[in-house]
């Protein structure tokens, strides 16, 4: 760069000749030099500027332009992130206890029909209304030619008919992906399960959603893909279930009943091993509730859980498990049981008469009310509330599916004393039998309270409320266990399993006010073996009657005893108790000499 | 060797443009495979459950027992009763098979032959 001299030489020598200051000459250039410095200093920081401002302009521009593409473009499913594990079906799986599929998904396809894009409207109904002969072909008919552009044709199809309906080649005729649930056992299970239908749809999808049981209950659980796929593991044991399910079905139709149900629970963990209830269903093809019938008689109706019966004498074991509790009575202690028994405009009879004494320990095995009502009395009312609250018998069970809540206890009103009297034996407060198989379970876990789940444990619950002591819940399984060994259910001593229980027959009320003579709930409750408690069963009859005799009989005895039996003799094995011998109280040693 | 340098920076962005291009080819290929076994690990998941159901539908506990019934005469499958449970005392020891006697071997002969 040629930089102009601050002095040049010529016009100082020509100022100096003029007389003028040399001195303003070098003022001058020094001011038009530092002028030339601050233009080329202000040309560089405006191009910094300007560099600067491009580069804020293109990197909001990326910015803005990434939001915008973001927000117009249709979501993909990161490739690179995804494990294969998150590829799964859209429900969880239900399996019992040990891992068998008690419900599953099935991918199907449902079709549906978009009549502008349709060729030959007419063959195409005709031939679809061929392949599905509960379609209408001159329904069909006018869907297709009318006004229509979108309607669904069937909700569930096979691959075959899938394949039928795609040979007729018409394009307005299409297919939709749709995830089924299934339930390979058929009815297996069914009041359990519940059942599921299609909630929200769409071509491509369709929500699966629980109508009833467990399906309704864990919908939310079964649904959630933060599960992982894991399956909802039932404390239900498939092959006892069968067993149970079949030898009900028999009993049922052996004794004329037109309902049964039985439950079987693990007296420690409270888990329901199996729960039946007779007529049942297919869920896979969950029947409609019929309006204006009697709920209680639809094969819906889950008469384990919703179904609230007086449950009569099965109640004695508690009305004398408390009365030994509070140290009231011994076993051998004697009670006056002479007959009838009145109170007010009540009177209370036996089955037949015992005689005028009988000890605890025979009201029990015996059967008899008025012992009961007695013993009863001693307790007194107030005590007694508390003993059946504390078993559980004032509140729904609280098992895990949607129709635990409806199960609620019939309570009356005022607990009178007749109701204390009538209560004592099971008569003027009703309950469903998983109430009753939760307080035997609670008998056989040594008195410490048993809360029902069909969820799998693996260990008990901690903490559960004693309600009577240990000892006592020890002396009231012997006594049970007499009651099966040579009182009023001898029919239900199963070789090797040590059976201890109560038989209960309970007249059915009548809608119009009082009780049938020849309708009753037959009940059979007890726990097995009872020299080591492991499980308790509770098997009801509804309106049973025994007729291989001559005269027609109804007691829980002759009817619920037997099935309950064979339950036993069928399900024990499958749980895997090995049957034991029995210390007889008869025998010893013999000497013998030759 | 300031155009040197320049030359030398000049032919590291056309490697570096001819890498970056290389690899992107590359990730595009190993995300098309990716979806594409993913695609199939999802069949293969779905005929799974698929086979899973089945195999739950022919072990329905109706169709077994059915089975057994059918083919009685050949299997005598009965329910499982207390009878089946047996004690390890019952278990009897293997039969232990002794050798059979050919002539009668001299073992002291044996011992001082050799």
């Amino acid at each position: 760069m040629i930089r102009t001299p601050l002095r040049p030489l010529a016009r100082i020598l020509s100022a100096r000749a003029k007389g003028e200051n040399p001195d303003a000459i070098e003022r001058e250039n020094r001011r038009l030099r530092h002028e030339e410095m601050r233009d080329r200093q202000r040309l560089r920081a405006e191009g910094r500027l300007l560099i600067l401002g491009l580069f804020f302009f293109g990197a909001f521009t990326v910015v803005g332009a990434r939001m915008g593409t973001l927000a117009a473009s249709d979501p993909v499913e990161p490739v690179m992130a995804t494990s294969g594990a998150s590829i799964l079906a859209q429900r969880a799986d239900i399996v019992d206890r040990k891992g068998r599929v008690l419900a599953t998904n099935l991918a199907t396809h449902s079709l549906y029909a978009q009549p502008p894009l349709m060729v030959d409207p007419d063959r195409a109904a005709a031939e679809l209304a061929r392949i599905f002969p509960d379609l209408d072909a001159a329904k069909l008919r006018a869907d297709f030619t009318g006004s229509r552009k979108f309607l669904w044709i069937k909700r569930r199809l096979s691959p075959e008919q899938m394949q039928a309906v795609h040979d007729i080649g018409d394009p307005g005729l299409l297919f939709g992906p749709r995830e089924m649930r299934l339930y390979p056992n058929g009815t297996l299970a069914a009041h359990v399960l519940g059942g599921a239908g299609f909630g929200r749809e769409g071509v491509s999808s369709a929500e699966v959603v629980g109508t009833a049981g467990v399906e309704k209950q864990f919908d939310t659980w079964l649904r959630d893909p933060a599960n992982g796929g894991r399956p909802l593991e039932l404390s239900l044991d498939l092959s006892v279930q069968a067993a149970v399910e079949a030898v009900l079905a028999g009993g049922m139709r052996l004794m004329n009943a037109k309902g049964a149900t039985a439950v079987i629970m693990d007296v420690r963990t409270g888990e329901v091993i199996s729960l039946a209830s007779l007529p049942d269903f297919d869920p896979n093809a969950r029947p409609v509730p019929r309006a204006g019938r009697d709920p209680s008689d639809s094969p819906l109706f889950n008469r384990a859980v919703q179904g609230v019966y007086e449950l009569g004498s099965t109640f004695k074991a508690f009305t004398i498990g408390q009365a030994l509790d509070l140290g009231l009575v011994a076993p051998e202690t004697l009670i006056d049981t002479k007959g009838p028994l009145k109170w007010g405009r009540f009177t209370i009879r036996d089955f037949r008469d015992y005689g005028p004494e009988l000890t605890v320990r025979e009201v029990l095995v015996k059967s008899s009310n008025i012992g009961t009502a007695r013993i009863a009395t001693m307790t007194g009312a107030e005590r007694q509330q508390a003993f059946l609250k504390a078993l559980g018998f004032f509140e729904p069970t609280g098992l895990e599916i949607a129709e635990a809540p409806t199960g609620r206890p019939l309570l009356p009103r005022k607990w009178s004393e007749i109701v204390m009297l009538t209560a004592s034996y099971g008569h003027g407060l009703s309950a469903s039998p998983l109430h009753l198989a939760a307080a035997y379970a609670t008998i056989g876990n040594g008195g410490v309270r048993v809360v029902p789940t069909i969820l799998r444990r693996t260990v008990p619950p901690e903490g559960g409320d004693r309600v009577m002591a240990a000892a006592t819940a020890a002396t009231l399984m012997s006594i049970m266990r007499e009651t099966v060994a040579r009182g009023t259910a001898t029919f239900a001593d199963v070789p090797g399993y040590a059976v201890a229980g109560k038989t209960g027959t309970a007249d059915k009320p009548d809608p119009r006010g009082g009780y049938y003579d020849d309708r009753v709930i037959a009940t059979f409750a007890g726990v097995f073996p009872a020299h080591d408690p492991a499980y308790a069963i509770v098997v009801t009859l509804d309106e049973p009657v025994e007729t291989s005799g001559t005269e027609p009989r109804r007691t829980a005895g002759w009817t619920a005893v037997p099935v309950a039996a064979e339950i036993i003799r069928r399900t024990a094995p499958l749980l895997g108790l090995r049957p034991e011998l029995e210390q007889g109280t008869g025998t010893g040693l013999i000497r013998v000499r030759n | 060797m300031r155009s040197l340098v320049l030359i030398l920076t000049g032919f590291a962005v056309m490697g570096l443009a001819f890498w970056a291009y290389r690899e992107n080819y590359r990730t595009q290929a190993a995300l098309a495979e990716t979806a594409a076994l993913q695609r199939q690990i999802a069949d293969l998941r779905e005929a799974l459950a698929i086979q899973r159901a089945e195999w739950a539908y022919l072990n329905r506990p109706e169709r077994l027992r059915d089975l057994a019934l059918l083919n009685f005469p050949r299997l005598g499958l009965v329910p499982i009763d207390a009878d089946r449970f047996g004690r390890i005392d019952e278990v009897a020891y293997p039969r232990v098979e002794l050798p059979a006697l050919h002539g009668i071997v001299d073992t002291v002969a044996l011992e001082a032959g050799q």
